[in-house]
């Protein structure tokens, strides 16, 4: 069982999906997060 | 644990923004100054009239271009509601409450505070630009609560 | 392991959906109080008969924001724990009912209490202003009652390993496991503040109140509470959703880590509803800012699963591209479709909360009608149209119907139409609030403020908004009644989804209770004995109750 583990691991690890698209994605979600933080960050120190 | 080449550099990225954004928050509180609100003076809210600088409420002058606003803020009001202030002046706010908790707030500014029965709060900012400022209560206290509000006159 | 379809034990789902009536019933009481306040807003329209503003705000949050969340999330997991780990015994069965039959007469009470006008106090209660006794106690009853079937989902769950060893448990339980004991540990502060501190002072056993800290246990209890609401979407999301686009799990081992990781961080930052409180030190602010931004990791990781598991079921379907995946989702189910736009939803909402929670940047939108967008993105959008989407399959399984093809497509309109009058609404609130337009505020023009003046227009696309989203509660309450009473008779399946690579040794680590719960405790000592300690040792004099409605 433990051996049956490894071995799907192991394979698992030499072939790694492909997901070029969810990397792309999450990216984009974080340069949003990016952007709205830095807008309203320079709001606040617009209002100093 | 397995975790996958993309998602190691999608958390790297991700973890690395968090920290810039605290640095960032960070050292503008800590070494600039620019803290929120946490005033720890305590004060007997039922002898709030009695107390200084409560008992005259209103603007005093300390210094050159330098002020201390002190305001009493109870269901439904603020006293004083209508106040000068000169352009350009370095205002020190301290609010506190006679019964229930109340908001302090400036729209389109960062004066914006809690204020509680018990507690003193404080905050200090800059009048630069001329015109009408409203105050406004922006934390439920009743039946009143959307009625609450002053007016601040930043002067030539 | 292809086996007849796995059914949850018709006793067991009697119990959960006696949970999910509760809830709809609160959904649709709850969802016409927000569709009145929307209209006072734009101040268009006044309530009749004399009927206070701050009522029915009161009346929207608790039925929205305690009960239907709470009956919803405990009878889906009792489903889910029976579906994955087995028939409840009769004595967890019977907790069960009791944690039931505790929560609903706490609701009415509470209800009773709100609606006669006696307790117009928001569903935050903050004292000194002071609500009726009956008020407090139908609250503690709900949280109470919800202890009580948390203690019925642990004896499971024990059983379960005691039969099982050395077996990693069903991811579902897992978690259901995971959110329960986040509950507990939170939900004691605001026992303590309202069976120590509320009930004897509203029935006059006491003449006074700590306010600071009744407010700082209340939100020692009120940010777990919006993970309490989320955590099992993020359950339907990573077991669930997987099955039922016709894929597999990304990573059962990651799931479970980041349950693990909601758990540890969700309690020691409730501080950052307070960053502009008088009383506390900055210091202890930042503290708790820093252990919230901890909080954020696993909804990164929870994105990037999300992301991977639907690339990996586009590719085996054949599409190539960066994007070409997005095609080969299941877009006409409904049972995808509405959880897949509250994740969507998730992006801004997730967004706005890590401005809330920046320290400073607060004082930009603490209290404004911002605040108000930001959970009616998280809570009103992300989570509730999961908790649809779930109802889509959870509810005929239960019932032992089908949902139709014409349910279905009414299903995807509803989501349309939620999706469409929550960027009206949500929006505006969002863009007014940096304008300074104050939350929980009746319309009001604050003596003509020129400020004040540029609010209007938000505020009517507000009332535009609520008026889409009072339709998208119709359509959910005639999805729901007719896969409860009507749809025709037949099994659906309660999908669970499997892992793409096999159970990791690590998995197995991930249950070691003591070790969490003890983490749990040391961070939130870390986090807040000494501001505690200063709270009580410096301490005004207490207030009096105040009704002021």
């Amino acid at each position: 069982m433990a051996k049956l583990i490894t071995a799907a691991r192991q394979t698992k690890q030499e072939k790694e999906p492909a997901l070029k698209g969810t990397l792309a994605s999450v990216f984009l979600l974080g340069f949003f997060v990016i952007f709205s933080w830095v807008s309203v960050y320079f709001l606040f120190l617009h209002r100093l | 644990m397995h975790i996958h080449k993309y998602e190691k550099i999608w958390l790297t990225f991700g973890i690395g923004c968090l920290i810039v954004f605290l640095t960032v928050v960070g050292v503008s509180a800590f070494a600039a100054g620019q803290q929120p609100p946490s005033c720890l003076t305590t004060i007997d809210p039922e002898k709030v009239d009695s107390t200084p600088p409560f008992d005259h409420p209103g603007l005093v002058k300390k210094g050159d271009k330098e002020y201390e606003l002190n305001i009493v803020v109870a269901a439904f009001s603020f006293t004083p509601n209508a106040i000068e202030i000169p352009k350009g002046a370095k205002v020190t706010i301290n609010v506190t409450s006679k019964d229930v908790i109340h908001g302090f707030e400036i729209p389109g500014t960062n004066v914006n505070m809690m204020v509680e029965p018990g507690y003193v709060n404080s905050l200090t900012t800059t009048f630069d630009k001329p015109g009408e400022y409203t105050i406004l209560c922006n934390e439920y206290c009743g039946a009143g609560h959307h009625m609450m509000t002053a007016r601040i006159k930043v002067v030539e | 392991m292809a086996q007849p379809l796995e059914k949850v034990d018709r006793r067991d789902a009697k119990l959960a959906l006696a949970h999910l009536f509760v809830a709809f019933a609160a959904l649709a009481l709850g969802g016409f109080a927000g569709l009145l306040q929307t209209l006072v807003r734009s101040g268009k329209f006044e309530l009749p008969a004399g009927i206070s503003y701050y009522t029915i705000l009161t009346t929207h949050g608790v039925l929205l924001g305690l009960v239907l969340t709470t009956f919803f999330i405990i009878g889906f997991q009792f489903a889910a724990v029976s579906r994955t780990t087995g028939a409840l015994s009769d004595g967890s069965r019977r907790l069960g009912w009791i944690g039931f039959w505790m929560m609903t007469s706490g609701t009415a009470c509470t209800a009773f209490f709100i609606l006669t006008g006696q307790a117009s106090v928001l569903y935050t209660f903050y004292a000194p202003l002071q609500a009726h006794a009956g008020f407090y106690i139908g609250l503690a009853l709900v949280v109470v009652g919800s202890w009580v079937s948390g203690f019925a989902m642990f004896a499971h769950y024990a059983r379960w390993r005691k039969t099982h060893r050395g077996q990693v448990s069903p991811l579902l339980a897992f978690m259901s496991v995971t959110n329960m004991v986040l509950w507990l540990v939170c939900s004691l502060g605001v026992a303590a503040t309202v069976v120590f501190q509320l009930i004897p002072w509203s029935l006059g056993l006491t003449d006074r109140v700590n306010v600071l800290l009744s407010r700082t246990l209340f939100w020692y209890f009120g940010h777990p509470l919006v993970y309490f609401w989320l955590l099992p979407a993020y359950m339907v999301w990573y077991a669930v959703i997987p099955k039922v686009i016709g894929g597999k799990m990304f990573s059962d081992s990651l799931a479970r880590l980041a349950f693990i990781l909601f758990l540890l961080f969700s309690i020691p930052v409730g501080f950052h509803h307070q960053l502009l409180e008088p009383g506390i030190s900055p210091f202890w602010k930042y503290v708790q800012v820093v252990l919230t931004f901890m909080v954020i990791i696993p909804s990164l990781m929870t994105a990037f699963a999300m992301f991977a598991t639907f690339e990996s079921y586009g590719r085996s379907q054949g599409a190539t591209g960066l994007f070409g995946w997005l095609r080969k989702l299941p877009w006409s189910d409904a049972r995808f479709f509405a959880p897949f736009v509250g994740m969507l939803f998730f992006i801004p909402a997730g967004t706005g909360g890590i401005i809330n929670a920046s320290h400073q940047l607060n004082q930009v939108v603490h209290n404004t009608i911002w605040v108000t967008g930001h959970f009616h993105l998280t809570v009103a959008t992300t989570v509730v149209l999961t908790f649809f989407g779930a109802s889509y399959w959870l509810i005929p399984h239960l019932t032992g119907r089908v949902m139709t093809k014409a349910m279905n497509r009414l299903a995807i309109i509803q989501t349309i139409v939620w999706a469409v009058g929550m960027t009206f609404m949500s929006g505006s609130m969002h863009f007014a609030g940096l304008l300074g337009a104050p939350r929980r505020s009746a319309f009001s023009t604050y003596s003509n403020s020129p400020q004040a003046l540029e609010w209007i227009p938000y505020q009517i696309a507000q009332a535009v908004g609520g008026t889409i989203l009072f339709i998208g509660i119709i359509l959910i309450l005639v999805i729901v009644i007719n896969l409860a009473f009507f749809a025709p008779k037949g099994e659906t399946e309660f999908p669970v989804a499997e892992a793409a690579a096999p159970y990791e040794r690590a998995a197995l680590a991930l249950e070691n209770w003591k070790l969490w719960i003890g983490l749990v405790v040391a961070l939130i000592l870390i986090a807040y004995t000494v501001p505690i300690i200063d709270i009580i040792q410096n301490a005004p004099p207490g207030s009096k109750g105040y009704k002021l409605w």
